[in-house]
C-alpha cells in the first residue's frame, strides 16, 4: 500500500465524516445563515454559534463550504467559529484536517474568502507545503491568493532583471501584469515594462471606460444640484440643447487619455465651483453576464445603469481611489447605457478643485470586461499622446 | 540587588491610587483620568514590563478588564481584515484572537486605519467598532454574541477619510456616532442582541469625536450621553435617544470634550465651560476661552485645572473656575492621541512614539520624564493596575505595573 492509497482512503474517510458533521450542524448552520439587516437573527445566531464552535476540527471544511451561500454577516459568524475551533484544537495538541483543507482550496467555485482562510490554516500548520502552492494561484478567483502568486512573479522578474536578462525580465513582468489585479502590483509591472521599452495599455488592463459624451455645467450652488433632476436624468438625448447654469449647453465628445481613465470636467468646462455635469457612454457587451461597475470619485455623484439609478453619494473631497465604490450589475448582450453625474461643491481651498471620476467594468476579481467595439490596443500615454479612435 | 534597587526606585517613583479597569476610550469616565492604581513617573527603558508584536495597523487604545488587555487592529491591502485580540496583562501572552472581514467601506486616509475607534466593555462583554462601521460583540473569552454591519445596513454611512468615533456602553445600550458628510446618524444598540433601540439623524458633516457619558445630571439620576458635532452638543438619554439638553454654538469635530465636577468643558470656540442643570434645555455658559483651543488631542481636567494641547505641542494649563491661562509648557509634539492622567501626572504620547510624563503639580508644569519608543503612535494611552499601555501599528507596550 502506497502513500497515494493512504491519501485516497483518508480523503474518503474525511468525506464521510464531513457528511456526518454536515448533518449534525445543519440546523445550527441554517439558523446562523438567517442573520440579516439591523441585527435580525442575532439572538438565535448566538445560540447556533455556540453549537457550531464546539464542533471538532473535522468540521472545518464543512463550515468553510457553508460560507458559499452565506451573506457577509453569516460568513463572519462562520469565520469566528473556525478560528475558535482551530485555536482549541491546536492548543490541545490536535491536528487540522489539512488534506481536506487542500481539497477545499482546490475547489475554485468556493467562496474566495473561505478558500483564503483554508490556505492560511494550511500555512499555519504546514508552512512549507503551503508555500509550494503559491505559484498555482496566479489565475485564482481569490484576489488575495492571486496577489501572493503575482508577488512571486514580480520578485522573480526583479531578479532576472538584476541578472541583466532583459528578455527574461520582460517576459516575467508581462506575466505578472497579465495576472495582476492588485493596483500596486499592476503599477509595478507596468512601470518595469515601460522602462524596458514595452507598450502597456493600462486602461485596457483595468477596463476603464475612456470615451464619453459630456454635458454641463448645471447648478449646484448650496449643493442643490445633487437632488435636482436635470434633463439627462429623465432621458439622454445627445442631439438637443439644454439649459445649463449660465446658458444653453450641448453634449460634446470627451476622450480621456489618462492611464487611470480619469474623466476631468475641469478640462472642458474650466475650474467651476457649485456646478454639476453629466457623462454618458454606451457599453457594447459581447454577451449577457454578471459584472461590476467600479467607480472612483471625490465629488458628489450618482450613477445610472441602463436607465436605473444604481447609487448616489453626497460626500465631497474626502478622497478618491481605484475601485472606491463597487456595484454588481447584469450586463445584457449588446448596448448597455451608463450615465454618471458628478457634482462640485463651492469650497475654494486648493484641495477642493478636482471635479472628476474614473469608472471601469470588470468581474468580481477585478478582471477587465471589455466592450466588443473597444479598440484592439492603445499605446501607453507614457510613449504616445495621440487620442484613441 | 541591582534589580531590587530598580524595583525600589520604581515603587518610589509612582503615584499610588486604588485600582480599576480601563473599559473605554479615555478610561472609566471617558475623561482620561485613571481612578485607580499607580503609574511610573520616571519613565526609562526599565519601565517596559513587556511588549508584543501586533498584526496590521491600528490607532485604537487598549482596554483592560481584570487581568486581560483587549485591542483591535486591521490588516490587509484593503484594510478589510478586522482583528480583536486578547492578551494577558501579566506577560503579554496572546490568549485569543478573532478575525472578521469588513462588510462596509474600508477606505481611509493613509494616516489612519480601519482600527481607529477604541472598543468598550461593560466588564462582561466587549464591543468593538471599526472604520468600516462593523460592530462586533464578544464575550471576554472571544465567543461571538452578535455582529452588526452598520455600513451594510446604511450604505451611505461612511467617510472616505475614515471613521474614528469610539462607542460607549451605558446600562444595556451601546451608543455609536456614525457621523459623516452623507448618511449621518447616532444609534443606540441593545447590548444583548445588537438590535436598534433608536437611530437619530445627525448633522451631515464629517465627525471623529466620541460620545461622552455624564453621570448624575439627569432628572431621574440616570446617565446622559453627550453627542458632539460641528453644530454643537446634544445630551440624550441613552436608552431612548431622547434629547434632554442641547447647545448650538458649534463644536470641534476632532477633539472630544470632557466633563468634571458637574461642568462640561466643550471643545467649542477654544474651550467653553457649560453647566447643565436638571430640567433645563440649555446648559449655563460659565466661561469661554479661545486661548485654550485644542488641536487633535481632547482636553483633560485634573486638580481644578484644565489642560489642552495645541498643534505646536504646547500644553496649556488654565483654571477651571474662569478659564484663565496659568502656564504653558512646550512639549515635543505633534500629538494625535489625547493625554491621560494618574494623580497629578499627565501621560502624553507624540506621533513619533515619545511618551512624556508631565508633573502638573509643579508651579509651571514640569516634564518629569520621557521614553522614546521610536514607533509612530497615534493612539491615546490606557492605564490599569499601575501600568500604562501604549500602542503603535506594530507593537503594544506595557509600561510599569505588576
Amino acid at each position: 500500500m502506497n502513500r497515494q492509497f493512504f491519501l485516497s482512503m483518508s480523503l474518503a474517510f474525511a468525506a464521510v465524516s464531513a457528511q456526518a458533521v454536515e448533518v449534525d450542524l445543519k440546523p445550527a448552520l441554517m439558523t446562523l445563515k438567517k442573520v440579516g439587516p439591523e441585527g435580525r437573527g442575532n439572538a438565535e445566531a448566538a445560540g447556533a454559534w455556540q453549537t457550531i464552535s464546539k464542533a471538532d476540527a473535522q468540521s472545518i471544511p464543512v463550515l468553510l463550504a457553508a460560507m458559499d451561500d452565506a451573506n457577509d454577516l453569516a460568513v463572519n459568524w462562520l469565520r469566528a467559529a473556525v478560528d475558535t475551533i482551530v485555536d482549541r484544537e491546536l492548543k490541545a495538541g490536535g491536528k487540522l484536517p489539512t488534506d481536506a483543507l487542500r481539497a477545499f482550496l482546490g475547489g475554485t467555485r468556493h467562496h474566495p474568502r473561505a478558500r483564503r482562510l483554508a490556505f492560511e490554516l494550511i500555512a499555519r500548520v504546514e508552512p512549507v507545503e503551503a508555500d509550494k502552492l503559491v505559484p498555482t494561484f496566479a489565475d485564482d478567483p481569490s484576489v488575495e491568493l492571486r496577489r501572493d502568486a503575482v508577488q512571486r512573479l514580480l520578485d522573480t522578474a526583479d531578479k532576472t532583471l538584476a541578472a541583466e536578462d532583459k528578455a527574461g525580465a520582460t517576459k516575467g513582468f508581462r506575466a505578472a501584469l497579465n495576472a495582476a489585479r492588485d493596483e500596486a502590483q499592476i503599477k509595478k509591472a507596468a512601470a518595469e515594462l515601460r522602462k524596458l521599452g514595452q507598450e502597456v495599455d493600462l486602461p485596457r488592463h483595468f477596463g476603464f471606460l475612456m470615451e464619453w459624451k459630456i454635458v454641463g455645467p448645471f447648478d449646484n450652488a448650496k449643493l442643490v444640484g445633487f437632488d435636482a433632476v436635470y434633463p439627462p436624468e429623465k432621458s439622454v438625448n445627445l442631439a438637443i440643447e439644454l439649459d445649463g447654469k449660465s446658458g444653453k449647453v450641448r453634449w460634446s465628445d470627451y476622450a480621456t487619455k489618462d492611464d487611470y481613465g480619469t474623466v476631468d470636467f475641469n478640462k472642458p468646462f474650466g475650474d467651476h465651483k457649485g456646478v454639476t455635469a453629466y457623462a454618458y457612454t454606451e457599453f457594447n457587451a459581447t454577451g449577457a453576464r454578471p459584472a461590476e461597475l467600479r467607480l472612483g470619485c471625490k465629488n458628489g455623484w450618482k450613477i445610472w445603469f441602463n436607465g436605473q439609478l444604481i447609487f448616489g453619494r453626497d460626500e465631497y473631497h474626502r478622497g478618491s481611489r481605484l475601485d472606491q465604490y463597487r456595484f454588481p450589475i447584469e450586463l445584457k448582450a449588446g448596448k448597455n447605457t451608463i450615465l454618471v453625474k458628478a457634482c462640485q461643491n463651492e469650497e475654494v481651498k486648493d484641495w477642493t478643485k478636482e471635479w472628476q471620476f474614473q469608472l471601469r467594468v470588470c468581474d468580481a476579481t477585478g478582471t477587465a470586461i471589455l466592450a466588443k467595439d473597444r479598440p484592439a490596443a492603445r499605446a501607453s500615454s507614457a510613449t504616445k499622446t495621440t487620442a484613441q479612435k | 540587588m541591582k534589580k531590587l534597587l530598580s524595583i525600589s526606585l520604581l515603587v518610589a517613583a509612582t503615584v499610588a491610587l486604588p485600582a480599576a479597569d480601563w473599559l473605554q476610550f479615555r478610561g472609566p469616565n471617558g475623561n482620561g483620568i485613571a481612578s485607580e492604581t499607580s503609574a511610573p513617573t520616571k519613565l526609562t527603558e526599565q519601565s517596559v514590563a513587556w511588549k508584543i508584536a501586533l498584526p496590521g495597523r491600528g490607532l485604537s487604545s487598549a482596554i483592560v478588564v481584570d487581568d486581560r488587555v483587549f485591542l483591535t487592529a486591521s490588516s490587509g491591502v484593503e484594510q478589510d481584515r478586522l482583528h480583536v485580540i486578547c492578551f494577558s496583562a501579566k506577560d503579554g501572552t496572546k490568549l485569543w484572537e478573532r478575525q472578521f472581514w469588513a462588510t462596509g467601506r474600508t477606505m481611509t486616509h493613509q494616516k489612519t486605519a480601519g482600527a481607529a475607534p477604541t472598543p468598550c466593555s461593560d466588564g462582561h462583554r466587549l464591543f468593538c467598532i471599526f472604520s468600516s462601521n462593523d460592530v462586533v460583540c464578544l464575550d471576554l473569552d472571544g465567543n461571538v454574541l452578535w455582529l452588526r454591519g452598520l455600513g451594510r445596513d446604511y450604505p451611505n454611512a461612511s467617510n472616505s477619510l475614515g471613521m474614528a468615533s469610539s462607542p460607549v456602553i451605558v446600562g444595556d445600550t451601546l451608543v455609536c456616532q456614525v457621523e459623516n458628510d452623507s448618511e449621518s446618524f447616532a444609534i443606540g444598540l441593545a447590548a444583548t442582541t445588537g438590535a436598534n433601540r433608536w437611530k437619530l439623524d445627525r448633522p451631515k458633516m464629517a465627525n471623529w469625536t466620541s460620545p461622552l457619558v455624564l453621570s448624575g445630571t439627569n432628572t431621574n439620576a440616570s446617565a446622559l450621553v453627550v453627542l458632539q458635532s460641528g453644530k454643537g452638543l446634544s445630551a440624550i438619554e441613552p436608552r431612548t435617544g431622547k434629547e434632554v439638553w442641547y447647545y448650538t454654538d458649534g463644536a470641534a469635530t476632532i477633539p472630544s470634550s470632557t466633563f468634571a465636577g458637574g461642568v462640561f468643558y466643550a471643545a467649542s470656540k477654544g474651550i467653553t465651560a457649560l453647566r447643565p442643570s436638571a430640567g433645563e434645555p440649555h446648559p449655563e455658559q460659565l466661561w469661554q476661552s479661545g486661548q485654550l483651543s485644542p488641536a487633535t488631542a481632547s482636553p483633560i481636567v485634573i486638580g481644578g485645572k484644565i489642560f489642552t494641547l495645541n498643534a505646536a505641542g504646547i500644553l496649556s494649563c488654565a483654571d477651571v473656575k474662569d478659564g484663565k491661562r496659568l502656564w504653558q509648557l512646550r512639549l515635543t509634539g505633534p500629538f494625535s492621541g489625547s493625554p491621560v492622567a494618574v494623580g497629578a501626572h499627565l501621560y502624553l504620547v507624540n506621533e513619533k512614539g515619545l511618551v512624556q510624563a508631565v508633573n502638573t503639580a509643579a508651579p509651571e508644569g514640569e516634564l518629569a520624564s520621557a521614553l522614546d519608543l521610536k514607533e509612530t503612535m497615534l493612539a491615546t494611552p490606557s492605564v490599569a493596575n499601575g501600568a500604562i499601555y501604549v500602542r503603535s501599528d506594530k507593537t503594544l507596550w506595557k509600561l510599569g505595573g505588576k
